[in-house]
This record gives structure tokens, C-alpha cells and sequence, in this order.
């Protein structure tokens, strides 16, 4: 697995979207401190493209690689290599190099502010580890899509539509489904589903973490209400490793059974 | 050394294999046989774990390869389409597969063979297919291992690079190493097999020497025999 995965992370640096991500990523940590001087702040503004941007880099990305990637597979599958090996490889290949991407483009702008001498330290590297998680997430999920379909504008559309779902249409279900059943405890459904979608539990992993309670919103409130501060930042910690180790489990579980 | 038992494989409404079980020669060439999607390459990607049978067990050196892999490492297999990374380097790609196995490779004396020498620092993104498929010829012959699969060795090869082919799978046969191959060019099968498979709706209809088909068909030739195997299918 070693080898495949060194010879993917030697592949992707060779590719201008490494270099693309990186550089946009850069760009976007450059702008942020150049517009916004106070550094705190500049972390809370990052949090909210973090975790909306990674997502669908992640999801772009591993779509793309996945496809692009088809005949290196179908070659390696003929070689003494553990299938397993080959699947788990590519993704660790793809998702180590965007968190790089997102790490040192992100990391630069801001270390050369200071951020080291700062209090946010610490704030700022839970951001970047959260990136990080959301983007192992989506890379995942993505590629278990595209594993399950053949045709690749379906992949790409399923995986997008997934991106969308998470990022914006289930906030507005949420919402929709808080004001229609108001006269209902709703707590535990609130709860329950804040869990079932990474997006806005790296959200609040991330408030929680920054101790803004004013941004926290109802399900963050709730959410630090329930559980208090550090047991809520253990429990949306562990649900987002368990969101990372899912899709994985199902992508190399199909990858056992597939034909190709 | 290879064993199929009662291999079923369908795909969707399709049954392409239905129950076949085959055991080959310690050594030797077997050609594969049998008219358009009658599964030859579903049966060689299922040897190589490629294509998960439905039912049924594959043998390799009396062990069956269920999930297991290290079998592969003797197995050479040149696949019937062949698909590279275009961005890599014809060098660069014969460099990765070597990583794989810690064993000798003789890629030099193939490349002479098949005159690829001024190819090697090309994209493979940028060859023509008869190229591709002398690149596919290296990679599956480099390893030396006892046993070699060929589905459809001579797609796009020219008459010179055919020669030499033939002359390579002659001098893998006198080693003493297994040889399969799929193939629909009949001169090729009647110059090379020392056996031949016929596989017709999903079964083995034949298994046995040229002169064995000859004379259970009563043709002269293989091209008539296997005419008349087609033709009283169909009747």
C-alpha cells in the first residue's frame, strides 16, 4: 500500500490542481489577514469558507481523481497487490495531499502574521484539523459514488448533489422542520440531526472550540447546552472520525465485490 | 495448475458463465476460443481475481485464490485493451510495475525485440495503439513468471512485431511455462496451441488438440470445424 500510496502523492504533485488548491488557498489566507488585521476574527471568517469550500474540493477533486485514475487501477489489479491496498492507497493518496494543500496554503499566510505568538494558536489548528477531517470526509464519500457508478457525469452529479444537500438544502429542511413541529420538544431531533451532517458538525466542533456562543446558533447552543463544553467537543469529534471511517468502510467493501 | 470448478458469473440479466470447469496443462499453449461475448475475457479476468465469480471456486497450484493475491506473482497477464495513465512516461510506467514484484525483469531485451527503444521518454497518452500494445507486451512478459495470460496478444500489431511474438511465446513454450490465450485469428491458434477451449453460450463445448476438433467435426480444416459448430448451433 505504501507504494501506491507514494506513487499517487508523487502523481498528484506533478498535477497543476495540487498547485491550484494550494495557491487558491493561499490566496484566500493572504486576502483574509489583509482585510481583516485582527487575527481571532480572521479564523472565525476562515471557519465559515472552511467548511463549506473543503467539502467540495474534496468532493471535485476525489470525483475527478477516481475516474481519471481508472486505467491505473484496472493495471494494478493484475499485479500481486492486495485489492484493498490499491483502494485504500488512492484514497489516502488524494485526501493527504488536498489536507497539505489546505495546511500549507492556509498555514503560510498566517504563520507569517504571527499566529504563533498569538492565542489563537490553538483555535487555528483546530480549524486546519477540521478541514482536514471534512476534507478525509468528502474525499471518502466521493469516491465510494463514484466506485458505485460506472457512468461518470452521473458520479460527478451524484456527488455534487450530495455536496449541495449537506451544505445548504439540509440547513433549510432543518429549519423548515423546527418552525412547522415548534410545539414539539425537539431537542433530541435537533440533536440527532445536527449529528448526521458533518458540515454543521464541524461547525459547531469548531464554535465550541472558540467558545463564541453568540455565533453558536439554536442547534450549537443546544449542543453546548446538552453536553457542556469539552463533552461536546468529544462528541463531535468522535462523530466526525466516525464520518470519516464510514464511506471508507462501505468504499473498500464494494471494492471487494466489484468487477472490472 | 490452474482449476476452474463450476464457475457461474452473470452480469445484470446475462449469464455469460454458466457452470464452466476447466483444468489446465502443467505446461503449453491453450488458446481460448468462441465467438463474440461468449466470456473468454470474463473467464481470464475471473483467474486473475479481477471479476468476482458468482459461484464457483478457482484453483491456482492446488490453493484456491478466493480474496487471496500472492498467487499473482506468478501470473503475467497482457489484457485485451490496453489502458495506461496518459500523463506517465513509457519508461516511468515500466519502472512502476517493477516496484511491485522483487524479481529480475528482462524489459531490456523486449524493448530490442520490439524496437520501443525510441518510444520510451514518450507519453503514453501520445501512442498509437499498434505502440501501446508492444508496450503491453513488455509489461506482461517482463517478469518471466510460469504462467502467462494473452487476451488478444496481436490487436494492432504489424506483421514484423507478429514474428516476433510468435518466436517469444515459442521460446516461453520450450521453458515449460502454461500459456493462455484468447485470440480470434485462427492461422495464429493452428501455428501455436498445443490445446484449444472452445467456449460457446456460457460453456465448454470443446476441450482438447486441433486434430481431436478436426475429426469430431468432420471438417478438414479449423476454420470449417469451428464453421460448423457455429452453424449447427444455430440450426
Amino acid at each position: 500500500m505504501l507504494k501506491i500510496l507514494q506513487y499517487i502523492v508523487f502523481d498528484l504533485t506533478r498535477s497543476r490542481w495540487s498547485y491550484f488548491y494550494f495557491f487558491f488557498y493561499l490566496l484566500l489566507g493572504f486576502g483574509l489577514l489583509f482585510l481583516n488585521t485582527d487575527l481571532s476574527k480572521a479564523v472565525i471568517t476562515l471557519m465559515n469558507i472552511i467548511i463549506v469550500l473543503t467539502p467540495l474540493i474534496g468532493t471535485i477533486f476525489g470525483v475527478m481523481y477516481f475516474y481519471n485514475s481508472k486505467e491505473f487501477v484496472e493495471l494494478l489489479l493484475a499485479q500481486p497487490i492486495k485489492r484493498s491496498s490499491i483502494f485504500l492507497g488512492q484514497y489516502l493518496g488524494v485526501a493527504i495531499s488536498l489536507s497539505a494543500s489546505l495546511v500549507l496554503g492556509i498555514g503560510i499566510p498566517f504563520l507569517l502574521y504571527g499566529i504563533f505568538l498569538s492565542q489563537d494558536i490553538f483555535n487555528f489548528l483546530f480549524l486546519l484539523l477540521d478541514g482536514m477531517l471534512l476534507t478525509f470526509i468528502f474525499v471518502g464519500i466521493s469516491f465510494y459514488i463514484s466506485l458505485c457508478n460506472n457512468d461518470k457525469i452521473k458520479g460527478f452529479g451524484y456527488s455534487i448533489a450530495l455536496w449541495l444537500f449537506f451544505a445548504v438544502i439540509y440547513d433549510g429542511l432543518f429549519l423548515v422542520s423546527l418552525i412547522m413541529f415548534e410545539d414539539y420538544p425537539l431537542d433530541k431531533f435537533s440533536l440527532i440531526a445536527t449529528i448526521l451532517n458533518p458540515i454543521d458538525l464541524s461547525r459547531i466542533l469548531v464554535l465550541l472550540k472558540l467558545d463564541i456562543s453568540a455565533l453558536l446558533g439554536y442547534t450549537g447552543a443546544l449542543f453546548q447546552k446538552f453536553f457542556g463544553t469539552n463533552l461536546g467537543l468529544v462528541i463531535s469529534l468522535t462523530m466526525l472520525f466516525t464520518w470519516v471511517l464510514g464511506p471508507l468502510y462501505f468504499f473498500i467493501r464494494h471494492s471487494k465485490k466489484k468487477d472490472f | 495448475m490452474i482449476e476452474l470448478i463450476n464457475i457461474h458469473k452473470s452480469f445484470g440479466a446475462l449469464d455469460v458463465l454458466k457452470g464452466v470447469s476447466f483444468w489446465s496443462e502443467e505446461f503449453g499453449v491453450t488458446t481460448v476460443l468462441g465467438p463474440n461475448g461468449s466470456g473468454k475475457t470474463t473467464l481470464i479476468k475471473i483467474l486473475l481475481g479481477m471479476v468476482i465469480p458468482d459461484d464457483g471456486e478457482v484453483r491456482f497450484n492446488e490453493s484456491t485464490i478466493n480474496g487471496k493475491w500472492h498467487y499473482r506473482n506468478q501470473l503475467d497477464y497482457l489484457p485485451q485493451i490496453a489502458k495506461f495513465p496518459d500523463n506517465l512516461k513509457v519508461s516511468e510506467l515500466i519502472k512502476m510495475i517493477k516496484k511491485f514484484r522483487d524479481k529480475t525483469t528482462r524489459e531490456q531485451e523486449l524493448i530490442e525485440m520490439f524496437d520501443l527503444k525510441p518510444h520510451l521518454e514518450k507519453k503514453l497518452g501520445t501512442l498509437s495503439g499498434g505502440t501501446r500494445q508492444k508496450v503491453n507486451i513488455i509489461l506482461a512478459f517482463m517478469f518471466d513468471s510460469p504462467v502467462i495470460i494473452l487476451d488478444e496478444p496481436t490487436s494492432g500489431l504489424d506483421p514484423v512485431s507478429m514474428v516476433r511474438l510468435k518466436e517469444l511465446i515459442r521460446g516461453e513454450k520450450k521453458k515449460g511455462k502454461l500459456i493462455l490465450i484468447t485470440t480470434h485469428i485462427l492461422s495464429f491458434v493452428e501455428e501455436m496451441s498445443d490445446q484449444i477451449v472452445f467456449l460457446l453460450e456460457g460453456n465448454i463445448y470443446f476441450k482438447g488438440s486441433i486434430e481431436d476438433l478436426k475429426i469430431s467435426t468432420k471438417q478438414e480444416n479449423l476454420e470449417l470445424s469451428i464453421a460448423s459448430i457455429l452453424e449447427e448451433q444455430d440450426a
